[in-house]
């Protein structure tokens, strides 16, 4: 479906999720993470640059994975996103939502 | 009402390794949801978090139909190990963490780790054996007291 964010027509999923994520740039991020209640700061665009490159190369994505991605730690990337931190911080980078249990 | 989970407390009370993954996944996954999330470990669900045991837990071979193989076989010596070595070669293919590991995660997530009084009394331990983690050790009434909000369950393992 058609969601507008920041002025311009985003396709999304039903959860909200871009489907193509060359429709993403910073003042869409900046929309969804307003939507998810997070103020960016430096260190957050850090953890989705993170998320995207592991994105770009198709690997999975699991919080066993930010413990050892040397960019963030577990309770700090707890802190810059609260409330289910992978699910929110995907959403607000632009990628599929992780299907791992992990 | 709001019928959203707010919170999820599971008791642990066995020492086997798919026992002790089936809480870990299951805390950690509620963290990762944004649900609060508490493990009380008791019985034998304490070699769980004893530092000397942690890393030892084993699958169970023997009255266990889910393995497959008779429970005569299943007893032979070093049945357990063998099983339980496939099963963790199985787990890192996933990328599941060790015992160790994964209580790391779940304490640096915010999930809750304690300890039973009676259990940690019966096996003659000491605040010393368990990992240093641990949140600490409260009674059953203690635990109870922790569940006393709208939106929390409680869960047997």
């Amino acid at each position: 479906m058609i969601k507008v964010i920041a002025n311009k027509e985003i396709e999304v999923n039903d959860e909200g999720y871009l489907v193509d994520f060359k429709q993403w740039d910073r003042e869409v991020c900046e929309c969804i993470a307003g939507e998810c209640n997070v103020v960016l700061t430096e260190k957050h665009y850090e953890v989705i640059e993170y998320l995207q490159e592991k994105h770009k190369k198709e690997e999975p994505l699991s919080i066993r994975g930010i413990k050892k991605s040397g960019v963030i730690n577990i309770k700090e990337f707890y802190n810059l996103f609260p409330g289910g931190p992978l699910k929110i911080s995907t959403k607000i980078a632009g990628i599929p939502k992780p299907k791992s249990c992990i | 009402m709001s019928t959203k989970v707010k919170k999820m407390l599971f008791i642990l009370s066995k020492a086997t390794i798919e026992n002790a993954y089936a809480a870990f996944v299951m805390a950690n996954g509620a963290r990762m949801e944004g649900i609060e999330s508490e493990i009380f470990f008791t019985f034998f669900g304490l070699e769980a978090i004893q530092k000397k045991k942690l890393e030892h837990l084993k699958v169970a071979t023997v009255g266990n139909p889910g393995m497959h193989i008779p429970t005569m076989i299943g007893g032979l010596p070093g049945m357990e190990a063998l099983a339980t070595k496939m099963m963790k070669k199985e787990m890192e293919k996933l990328d599941m963490p060790p015992i160790d590991e994964f209580l790391e995660i779940l304490t640096d997530s915010g999930c809750k780790l304690w300890a039973c009084k009676l259990a940690v009394d019966m096996f003659h331990l000491t605040r010393e054996d368990l990992i240093d983690d641990l949140d600490g050790i409260l009674t059953i009434g203690d635990f109870y007291s922790r569940a006393d909000q709208e939106g929390c369950q409680l869960l047997f393992i």
